[in-house]
């Protein structure tokens, strides 16, 4: 048997300089003549982007990951000796061991991966790759059986929209299958705009056929004979691929008319967004495909009477039209034996922040944060204390210690006072400040609110600044009463789901944290130590060795102190920059209460610094600004 | 060369919804929207011209004004700020004459602050157009800002 060797050719790996690792792999299996025993392939994201660029050996399993092109010609030694590149192993950072395989790395071994199967396995760019796998073949049953027949099966699976709402997806198709029109059109949601998520751009690159056979199922079912996806005009490889996936598709008579000899016909259209963050919102993104603004309507009534052009309309995100091929292959029971009560299936998570092992991971409904957290995400980096996590980008909640058990589900999650959202997944640990953090979400989800309607174009804004001067040590103990009956009030009135979801990350703050709010309006102190306006800075004396060093260094002149006489900070001069912090070689500066004592002056860094580590997270998975 | 756009308006004027990817084509095409640009589009298409600038403000894909050859980025977040991002910005400003968010007459350079290039280990860092520069010192912009300019004379 020919073995393959699966180079990832995600987003992640792609800038960590794979393709580079590809060609130069290519070229030294053709001069040592060996590309004839060797298949290699460019495949999509492998989820484990923290590690990239990663290589898999098939059919052995071995994972090599941070692969370089100077590795290519031990690779290749290996290779033709069928030996193992030690070296390049993953090395678990609990025991020190390398592990051989992708399955015993613990990064997977908790996962369920049913929709991302095939990322990461096969060649995107080739249709026949995907048959392969079964690819296509539920289309056979599913056009043997009535559309109705197709959304029972939909609704008995349990499956739920995967884009934020979790709106029941048969039932939605139904409303669509009964409501009245000429013609019908589905649309695929691929607007995917949560700063921290990322995982419907790794579905399209790395398994594109399957989107569209979901297509194909959801287009069947309520009787459409158009689609669109509607996708980020800022994931070019997405879109490659996404249009490449579709010519072949056409030449194999999957889309088009009569497929397969049913009698349906489906044709399948490319829409680029322009970047709008609201216009992942369904009626939102209408007007957008309608070359409008990109601004939403009340509702109802629904695009599933009344979407595009009028006629009814289904809108599904990337994940969930991945899922049907699944669904359809294994039967509904099958698929709804997996998951909790209400929520069914399996969800991907984008997860992020001071965690080890970052990527995408696909786990059951049902499993606890602390199973995704620390045995998946290996736990939080540096030895630091877990102390929340984001759940749902810029419209979710951050959940503490205390929701580390809880089984994680649609429900489960807005009953804590989050949202599934788009399943990005940011951890933050003891150095993030949980104001700042509300903070930025918001002036996000500000920025990028449409201003149509008020509750969400001013209310929103007076909830930045409300924030803004929170931060600043301008705030008061009544504004947190404040930032509470003013965010309720958003969510109740807002027109779209971005209004009234701009809110969470402040109210599930202040339900979870509110201590650390009271400590930055009452004793203005910030205690993690983040927010610039609140530190000060002093001059520990026993420790202090007169050195002179923080004098010398601080930019401003804010130090005096005379050879052999503790040094002492001026708190009007202090500007904060913390240069003084860093340069002390014996600790003596603090900051705030006192509880960050810098050991040594490596060991406290600016770099560290959350917020900008957050941001850093939260934007790799986000559009680039232009 | 205003024929290409009318290429673009001919292609987009019976699609329905055509308006947002003829001005992505136009963009691509010109740089950017101008007033000029926008109108053509607006009469050509048979819409308002209020119509379509409020399509081309909507979107951040869309510019309305020119934009330089190269797009520099300056890190503004909490790494590079404590670490003198500010200077940096202003000898910038200063050798480029320009402010921040604008571009020079010649169309060479654009000046953008970002909330956080995610380098922070690099800072003070910029990024001029895919290429990041770390460590920098404000008597370092000059040098820096010459190699581009050299570059764009050679092309030219």
């Amino acid at each position: 048997m020919k073995r393959s060797i699966l180079v990832c050719g995600g987003t992640g790996c792609v800038s960590s300089h794979s393709r580079l690792v590809h060609d130069a792999l290519e070229k030294e299996l053709r001069t040592r003549g060996l590309d004839k025993q060797f298949e290699l392939k460019y495949t999509g994201c492998h989820g484990f982007c923290e590690q990239g660029p990663i290589i898999t050996v098939e059919p052995e399993g071995y994972f090599y990951c941070q692969v370089t092109d100077e590795h290519v010609p031990k690779l290749v030694d290996s290779l033709r000796e069928g030996s193992v590149y030690e070296d390049l192993l993953y090395k678990d950072p609990e025991t020190q061991e390398r592990v051989k395989t992708r399955d015993e790395v613990p990064f997977y071994k908790k996962q369920k991966r049913l929709v991302l199967k095939n990322c990461g396995r096969i060649n995107p760019e080739n249709i026949e790759d995907y048959l392969k796998t079964g690819g296509y073949q539920t289309l056979d049953k599913v056009f043997n059986m009535p559309p109705e027949a197709v959304i029972e099966e939909v609704k008995a699976s349990g499956l739920r929209g995967r884009g934020g709402g979790g709106f029941p997806t048969g039932l939605k198709w139904a409303y669509a299958r009964e409501a009245r029109g000429d013609k019908k059109y589905l649309i695929c949601n691929a607007d995917e705009g949560d700063p921290g998520a990322f995982m419907d751009r790794s579905i399209l690159e790395g398994d594109p056929h399957r989107v569209l056979e979901g297509m194909l199922i959801a287009g069947y079912a309520i009787g459409a004979s158009e689609g669109f996806v509607y996708i980020r005009a800022e994931y070019p490889l997405a879109v490659k691929r996404l249009a490449m996936a579709i010519r072949q598709a056409r030449e194999k008579g999957y889309l088009g008319n009569n497929i397969l000899g049913s009698g349906f016909n489906f044709n399948i259209h490319i829409s680029q967004g322009a970047g709008a963050f609201v216009c992942g919102e369904e009626t939102a993104l209408i007007a957008s495909l309608q070359g409008n603004r990109g601004m939403p309507r009340p509702r109802p009534p629904f695009p599933a009477t009344k979407g595009l052009w009028d006629r009814p309309t289904v809108v599904n995100n990337v994940e969930t039209l991945a899922n049907l091929p699944v669904i359809l292959n294994m039967g509904a029971g099958a698929y709804a034996s997996i998951g909790t009560k209400q929520s069914k299936g399996t969800k991907i998570f984008a997860l992020t922040g001071k965690i080890k092992n970052t990527g995408l991971v696909e786990v059951p409904m049902g499993i606890t944060l602390r199973e995704i957290i620390f045995d998946i995400g290996g736990g939080i980096r540096n030895g630091k204390k877990f102390k929340a996590v984001q759940i749902g980008g810029p419209s979710g909640g951050c959940l503490g210690e205390e929701h580390l058990d809880l089984p994680i589900d649609y429900d489960s999650l807005i009953e804590a006072g989050a949202m599934m959202g788009s399943g990005g997944l940011v951890v933050m640990d003891e150095d993030t400040c949980m104001v700042e953090l509300a903070r930025f979400f918001l002036s996000f989800t500000r920025m990028e609110a449409c201003g149509k309607c008020t509750p969400c174009r001013e209310g929103n804004t007076r909830l930045l600044e409300i924030l803004n001067r929170i931060v600043e040590g301008k705030g008061e103990p009544r504004d947190l009463d404040l930032l509470e009956t003013l965010g309720r009030n958003i969510i109740d009135t807002s027109l779209c789901g971005l209004g009234q979801s701009a809110p969470n990350p402040v109210l599930s703050a202040l339900r979870y944290f509110r201590p650390e709010y009271e400590m930055h309006v009452k004793q203005k102190i910030c205690p993690a130590g983040v927010c610039k306006d609140l530190l000060s800075y002093r001059i520990i004396e026993e420790k202090c060795k007169a050195c002179g060093l923080c004098l010398k260094h601080c930019p401003v002149g804010a130090i005096t102190g005379a050879k052999g006489q503790p040094h002492r900070i001026d708190p009007e001069m202090c500007e904060k920059c913390g240069e003084c912090l860093k340069k002390c070689p014996f600790g003596a500066i603090v900051t705030a209460g006192g509880d960050r004592i810098g050991k040594n002056k490596n060991d406290y860094q600016w770099d560290h610094v959350p917020r900008t580590r957050e941001l850093h997270d939260l934007e790799s998975g986000r559009r680039e600004r232009y | 060369m205003s024929s290409d756009i009318d290429e673009l308006i001919e292609k987009y004027r019976q699609a329905r919804g055509g308006l947002i990817p003829l001005l992505q084509e136009t963009q691509e095409l010109k740089g950017f929207l101008s007033r000029e640009t926008l109108e053509k589009i607006a009469s050509g298409m048979n819409l308002s011209l209020a119509k379509v600038v409020g399509v081309a403000t909507f979107y951040h894909q869309f510019h309305l004004e020119p934009r330089g050859k190269y797009i520099i980025r300056v890190c503004m977040g909490t790494a590079c700020h404590v670490r003198g991002a500010a200077d940096i910005l202003a000898a910038m400003e200063k050798e480029l004459g320009v402010r921040v968010g604008d571009t020079t007459p010649d169309l060479t350079f654009t000046l953008e602050q970002v909330a956080c290039l995610g380098a922070c280990g690099l800072a003070p860092v910029i990024m001029i157009n895919e290429d990041t520069h770390g460590k920098l010192t404000p008597d370092q912009v000059p040098e820096i800002l010459a190699k581009y300019r050299q570059k764009t004379a050679v092309i030219h």
